[in-house]
């Protein structure tokens, strides 16, 4: 027995002796930080962040192979106490969150039949799947399985739904899908991604220049989830008051239900829910990255200005928009009339874009009080350049330079500026009685609206194609006909007529009849022949398209001479996505880099325009993916014909009667109600990239 | 055991004796570390490198204190605290000297403290009467049998996530099946040697 107690004494006094020698020995450093980080973690073990263990994440904290935020099942406190531990700024991480990016689920047609499958991974083996649909989301739930922090559930409708309370973003659902359907991404990294050739997407969302993810926001309106679905709107589009009253939809030609029945009044709904943020009262709270301390001058707070600066901030970047114009705007306000967006509208907007931290310096203009250069020697990271187009192009006949001659917009500007500017209330502007606009785009049609209202007798357009070639946006055309505006097409003036004190009197121009299609399609007008014709007026206003003003190129002495522009004087980018200048830290976006087009557009190139330059001012490489769909459809989600739909009424857009509208400047369209909102967000197919749900079974 | 031959040693611990599917003993790591291929064979390796450590150095404890001693029957607990402690000393001598084994070993090393594989292979070396390098052999080939076998099990498994399961039968249920068919199948090595 006292052998058997020694033996054994000394066995554990040697394994215990040799284990302290060999911890002496073997001895390695290890830094008092890493069990410090340790303490903080969960000490869960899950694996979740991606290291074995809590003790291996906290030598990668040490290491500064991972941030203090790694630890996915500890809370923000303990993250800062972590930062703490290794002097860093606990903010430089935003929260990642799982996103399902396939709505499709059981709706998918099935093109094979598996027996016995329970997983995705082995049916994405066997040639790729069961559905038609070569991207979609296979429903079998391995993320579900994958997820330890039971965040993950198949939804009714046989795709994962994401319980964003529950996700900690640790990524083993986005590891584990083999359709790459599951993404963890950042607030930011959601704001950065461009349309693409393998995403799942609606032909509206491929459609809309701005990429807004529409069939979700239809149905968060359709759920009521009214401010859901101005966030959603938001991750987009800052500007949805203005788009939500002055876009042309392009979205809603692509409308799946348009192509059996009347396409699903989008730009309604976007007005609707933007007009229930604006009328709570209250700007919904924005989410933005946390600082980074880089510096962006945005020039121009037009839409795309403004749509860049957004998105820069909300990347966590600090931003200044300089302006030339009194007010933030830029064309929408000073161009687009009252009548058709209210000026106080567009302040509750900009106010909301510049309350979440950009700075306004207004009354600057480049070229005359600042230029490029004095913009880096104060310390700015990089500069977008949105002077927009806002020099009229001149018709190049005799007279037009006459009294009682404007450009339309010099004639919108100044009449916007004595409606809104008290400064300027001396210089109203001349309204004649027999007036003519030439053009057919809208800003002729802002102008002939606001002639009417400003009560001229007699207004008419002259325009050298049909109504049918008209660029203006139809509804805008109509409008304008049930105001009572004058036609006189395929008329082509040559020449303005002025009395002896220089005022213009009449305006000479030919007949024309249409010939063979130009490049741009349409059939080009050809003249007759001796049909001059003279017309009897005392106001002409010219719109017959517009450029961008690039005088400071002129006045600079320095580094702006370097930047190129394009034989229309937009400014030079070869690539459309990327929207780089000629001069590396210049960026532009909207009508300065496209001619006057689409406010919308604007705001999806001054999203664009801010990825670039995030990326640029973190070092990072440019150029777009491959696969950037940019303007471009999907082929395999456009269809010819679409099954199951049984036709319903679009929500008619309520409008102000034509007696009471011509007498003010008062909003002529109105916002649906919440009724025809909800009736409308359900004849909405919530269509994916193939899905879509039938009206009849 | 004793009078066979090198070769015959190893093909019994490897196939005739699987450690596993044979004297069934660490089934736990078995069944808990076969879901995934690479797991399995991090959990393969670390056990060779410990099986043949523990095998050595328990056979020289037997036979230089135990047996002269008169105190058999303490074995097991002594050779519980000896694998203990040394599993302990090669992770803190792997980690001062060979930093890239101690990664590649990583957190298996401690599991194997308690793995009941190494303690029935040394056990079994010491009832079989092997001398010291027939049980430094044997203890190679218990630990490679252990390896082939949760190698094979894994693959398996893998597999089976291809296969519709009934549900009271998924994961680990279904797992103890297989693991009876595969030990089945290694009965046929019976009789070999």
């Amino acid at each position: 027995m006292l052998t058997a107690l020694l033996f054994m004494l000394g066995l554990g006094a040697t394994c215990g002796l040799m284990l302290s020698v060999a911890s002496k020995v073997f001895y390695v450093y290890e830094d008092p930080r890493i069990a410090e980080v340790e303490s903080f973690m969960a000490a869960a073990n899950c694996a979740g962040c991606g290291y074995t263990g809590c003790s291996a994440a906290a030598v990668a904290v040490v290491a500064g192979e991972a941030p203090p935020s790694v630890c996915v099942v500890a809370d923000a406190e303990a993250a800062a106490n972590i930062a703490a531990v290794m002097g860093v700024d606990p903010g430089t991480a935003e929260p990642l969150l799982s996103y399902n990016t396939c709505t499709g689920g059981d709706r998918a047609a099935d093109k094979y039949y598996y027996m016995g499958i329970n997983s995705c991974q082995a049916l994405a083996t066997l040639y790729g799947g069961k559905h038609e649909c070569p991207v979609g989301c296979l429903g079998l739930g391995d993320c579900v399985r994958a997820c330890v922090f039971d965040a993950l559930k198949i939804g009714p409708h046989g795709y994962p739904v994401v319980d964003e309370m529950k996700c900690v973003g640790c990524g083993a659902c986005e590891k584990v899908c083999p359709k790459d359907i599951m993404e963890i991404k950042t607030m930011s990294q959601k704001l950065l991604h461009l349309n693409q050739y393998d995403d799942r997407i609606a032909p509206c969302q491929q459609t809309c220049p701005a990429e807004i993810d529409i069939p979700r926001y239809i149905c968060q309106i359709k759920n009521g989830d009214y401010e859901g679905a101005v966030n959603t709107i938001r991750e987009r589009n800052p500007l949805m008051l203005s788009c939500g009253r002055v876009c042309p939809h392009p979205c809603e030609d692509k409308c799946r239900r348009g192509i059996e029945d009347e396409a699903v009044s989008i730009n309604q709904l976007k007005r609707f829910v933007a007009d229930y943020e604006m009328n709570s009262g209250r700007h919904l709270p924005v989410s933005v990255a946390p600082s980074t301390g880089k510096k962006v001058a945005v020039i121009g707070g037009g839409p795309a200005g403004l749509s860049c600066a957004f998105f820069l901030r909300r990347l966590g970047h600090d931003v200044t928009i300089f302006d030339a114009m009194p007010k933030l705007g830029g064309m929408i306000r000073y161009g687009i009339p009252e009548y058709r967006l209210p000026k106080e509208v567009l302040a509750w907007e900009t106010d909301g874009i510049l309350n979440i931290g950009i700075e306004h310096k207004p009354n600057v203009m480049l070229g005359r009080d600042f230029d490029i250069g004095s913009l880096v020697a104060s310390g700015y990271d990089a500069v977008f350049l949105g002077i927009g187009a806002w020099k009229d192009y001149t018709l190049g006949v005799e007279g037009e330079n006459l009294g009682g001659c404007y450009t339309g917009i010099i004639f919108l500007t100044n009449f916007a500026l004595w409606q809104q500017e008290d400064g300027a209330r001396d210089r109203q502007p001349f309204v004649g009685n027999k007036c003519v606009v030439i053009g057919g785009g809208n800003t002729a049609i802002d102008c002939v609206r606001t002639l009417i209202r400003l009560g001229a007798e007699e207004v008419s357009i002259v325009y050298r194609r049909t109504r049918k070639e008209m660029p203006a946006n139809e509804v805008e055309i109509v409008a304008a006909e049930h105001e009572g505006v004058k036609f006189t097409f395929l008329a082509a003036p040559t020449r303005v007529i002025g009395d002896e004190e220089g005022n213009v009197t009449g305006l000479e121009y030919l007949k024309m009849e249409l010939g063979e299609p130009d490049a741009s399609g349409r059939r080009r007008p050809v003249p007759i022949e001796g049909s001059e014709t003279i017309m009897e007026i005392d106001m002409l206003i010219t719109a017959i398209g517009q450029g961008p003003d690039v005088f400071f190129k002129d006045e600079s002495k320095r580094l702006d001479k370097d930047l190129n522009l394009t034989r229309w004087d937009t400014i030079d980018c070869e690539d459309p996505v990327a929207l780089q200048s000629s001069i590396p830290y210049i960026f532009t976006g909207g009508d300065s880099a496209t001619g006057a087009d689409l406010v919308v557009s604007a705001i999806g190139a001054g999203r664009r325009a801010a990825r670039s330059i995030h990326l640029y001012i973190t070092g990072e490489e440019i150029t777009p993916p491959d696969k950037t769909l940019f303007t471009n459809n999907i082929p395999v989600s456009i269809f010819d014909s679409v099954e199951g739909i049984e036709k319903s009424a679009r929500t008619k857009m309520p409008e102000l009667p034509v007696e009471d509208r011509i007498k003010s400047f008062v909003e002529a369209d109105l916002v649906i109600s919440e009724e025809e909102a909800l009736y409308e967000s359900d004849r909405c197919l919530q269509c994916c990239l193939t899905c879509y749900n039938k009206d009849v079974a | 055991m004793s009078e066979m031959g090198y070769f015959s040693i190893i093909i019994s611990t490897i196939f005739v004796n699987n450690i596993l599917l044979a004297k069934f003993l660490g089934q736990c790591p078995f069944l808990g570390t076969s879901k995934k291929m690479e797991t399995a064979v991090g959990m393969a390796m670390a056990v060779i490198f410990v099986l043949v450590l523990a095998g050595s150095i328990t056979w020289v404890i037997y036979h230089l204190f135990l047996v002269p001693f008169d105190l058999v029957y303490l074995r097991t607990i002594a050779f519980i605290l000896v694998i203990a402690s040394l599993v302990q000393f090669v992770e803190l001598f792997l980690k001062k000297s060979i930093p890239a084994l101690y990664a590649g070993l990583g957190i298996f090393l401690p599991l194997i403290t308690t793995n009941c594989a190494v303690l029935g292979a040394c056990v079994i070396n010491i009832d079989e009467e092997l001398g010291f390098m027939k049980s430094l052999v044997s203890s190679f080939g218990f630990a490679v049998g252990f390896g082939v076998a949760l190698i094979l099990f894994a693959g398996v498994r893998e597999r089976i996530t291809l296969a519709r399961v009934p549900k009271p039968l998924q994961d680990t249920s279904i797992g103890l099946v297989t693991a009876g068919i595969i030990a089945l199948a290694f009965f046929s090595f019976k009789g070999m040697v």
